[in-house]
């Protein structure tokens, strides 16, 4: 087996027993880079230089006993929308094309303070705005299942890192869906947390009231050990919550007796592929056999998540983008007459395509004469998805469904019909509007080789609850890994 | 398609949201524009009489604290990361 193999909590038992040095860990996974790389494309940016020094001086303190977190020296990947001091941040756009930040974020920072290496920062969607990874400015991220298939998105190049095996573990961000799609495309495990349970302190905002940091791994024991490691109450967010439950791995157990799982029917119509659909109830008959209650219900207003969502989001980008206006950082057109040309001209050049077109619906739905039937409107609509599943929560201790209609599109099949791609968040997107948390687990692959996601909903707080039934049911599975890990 | 999107909509939405668009990307934002608000109509299937909009899924106050300043002086880091600087500032355009 090789390094690239193991997961991080194995790779930092490693670390610790002396079995494997910390400058060995990030050699490995340097030397992986740049093997792959050509192949997937998942960094903007690889940090060779600082990777072997944090490396080193991780190294002192874990012999001196001062670090003793089981991600001590263990390297990791970056979404480039997170803020890292000293280290290029682009968001994947022209418009932050040169942007080194001056602060690391928060969830950065709990990393860090745990003995994380950092090895560089990965490809997203502009802004990560898209569900392919294709509207990055530094060029597409390929899928490592097979290359001529998109990664998912906006965290693509975090999911293609963890299943090229180019890094141990990512952190990723879901605004909806954008950690959990990509990796069920991936076949790798993502977990999208509570609203408020990692602080977005230092993330590059696109629809603040609905983004949320959260680990992308080879398994659930990585992903809770990552949460429980970046969760933290934090004054700079406004909105972080104080949380005493955020010790994750103490659900890794393996057992759901009793549970009750629902399956909302809503979820399994039209739209589904028929591959998806079996791989997922088989599934949930796993966990049925585990000794879990499964039930199908009717969760309701499914289909009304995805417009009120893109009213929302754009309204927030619209507004949160506005800062980028060739003044205090990143890209300036060349020539210009005046500020206010040079604001147009700065940011119609630095933005690419997708961007433009939701600041242009988010500034349209906030206009006056729209703002009430619009917005407003989105907002009530998304007070009736919360209520949906308040009421489903009263009778289940989770949902389980499909994290993605389909396995990954083909590259360049997506863009040119948004709409159609937009519906492929379906299943995720009124997560991120009732602040729920969700995870995503491998469960099967299809015809094609193409990995199938699992999703398992919990209420807010409930982490636990879906680890541990992830957990559970990963025990029933032997791990896959992509063609380029594999070799 | 329901909602049509004048010329006179997309130039104030690119004033609003200070982009230039030529002519082609302006007759791809108007269909686009459309084709979205068509959709996000759906919305108006939904009876949301007396449903309060939503902006924050948890309760939320606010908090007070003093106002005391916690960071150093980074200013020579930040102007660093600026297109232009002149004398510790910003350089922007002449305004006036």
């Amino acid at each position: 087996m090789s390094l690239m193999q193991l997961t991080a909590v194995e790779l930092g038992k490693k670390i610790k027993a002396g079995e494997v040095s910390v400058v060995e860990a990030t050699e490995a996974a340097l030397n992986a880079i740049e093997a792959k790389e050509d192949k997937v494309n998942s960094f903007v940016t690889v940090d060779r230089e600082g990777a072997l020094k944090q490396a080193k001086e991780v190294q002192k303190k874990i012999d001196a006993g001062e670090l003793t977190s089981p991600l001590a020296g263990v390297p990791v990947a970056i979404k480039d929308n997170m803020c890292t001091e000293g280290l290029l941040t682009t968001c994947s756009s022209k418009i932050l094309g040169n942007f080194v930040p001056t602060f690391t974020s928060e969830a950065v920072l709990n990393l860090q303070k745990a003995g994380a290496v950092i090895l560089g920062k990965t490809n997203m969607d502009e802004f990560a705005m898209g569900s392919t990874t294709e509207t990055s400015a530094f060029g597409e991220t390929k899928n490592p299942w097979n290359t001529e298939h998109v990664p998912g998105g906006s965290s693509g190049g975090s999911c293609a890192a963890v299943a090229a095996g180019e890094c141990f573990y990512a952190l990723g961000s879901d605004t909806g869906g954008s950690i959990r799609q990509p990796s069920s495309f991936c076949g790798v495990t993502g977990i999208k947390p509570t609203y408020g349970t990692v602080s977005r302190y230092g993330l590059i905002a696109y629809g603040s009231s609905l983004d949320q940091i959260g680990p992308v791994a080879k398994d659930v024991t990585d992903c809770a050990t990552i949460l429980e490691t970046i969760a933290s109450h934090d004054l700079k967010d406004s909105t972080s919550v104080e949380r005493k439950d955020t010790d994750f791995t103490s659900a890794l157990v393996d057992d759901v007796k009793g549970m009750k799982i629902g399956i909302p029917k809503d979820y399994f119509g039209e739209g589904l592929d028929p591959e998806v659909k079996e791989a997922v109830l088989n599934a949930a008959k796993k966990l049925e056999e585990k000794g879990a209650i499964v039930e199908e219900f009717e969760l309701s207003l499914v289909e009304y998540a995805i417009p009120a969502y893109y009213v929302i989001a754009c309204a927030e980008a619209s507004s949160n983008l506005e800062r980028f206006d060739g003044v205090k950082y990143g890209y300036r057109t060349k020539e210009y007459e005046g500020l206010h040309n040079m604001y147009k001209k700065t940011r119609s050049e630095g933005f690419g395509a997708e961007v433009k077109r939701r600041i242009m619906l988010g500034s349209f739905v906030l206009s006056s004469g729209y703002y009430d039937a619009y917005y407003l409107k989105a907002l009530r609509t998304k007070a009736l998805i919360k209520k949906a599943f308040d009421k489903a929560f009263e009778k289940y201790d989770m949902i389980l469904g499909p994290a993605a209609p389909t396995t990954a599109p083909k590259l360049g099949e997506s863009l040119s019909d948004p709409i159609k791609m937009y519906l492929g968040d379906i299943y995720t997107i009124s997560v991120n509007l009732a602040g729920l948390p969700g995870i995503s687990v491998p469960c099967g692959v299809d015809s094609k080789g193409l990995p199938i996601g699992l999703q398992l909903i919990g209420d807010c707080f409930q982490e636990k609850k879906i680890i541990q039934a992830a957990y559970a049911y990963e025990q029933t599975r032997e791990p896959a890994f992509s063609p380029l890990l594999a070799e | 398609m329901a909602n049509v999107i004048s010329d006179e909509t997309i130039e104030y939405v690119g004033i609003l949201a200070k982009l230039e668009l030529n002519k082609e990307e302006q007759e791809r934002a108007k269909k686009d524009m459309g084709e979205m608000l068509d959709y996000i109509d759906k919305l108006n299937e939904l009876d949301t009489t007396g449903v309060e909009p939503m902006s924050h899924v948890f309760p939320v106050n606010n908090v007070f604290r003093e106002d005391v300043v916690t960071n150093g002086d980074g200013h020579e880091a930040t102007l660093a990361n600026a297109p232009e600087v002149k004398e510790n500032a910003f350089l922007v355009p002449k305004t006036v």
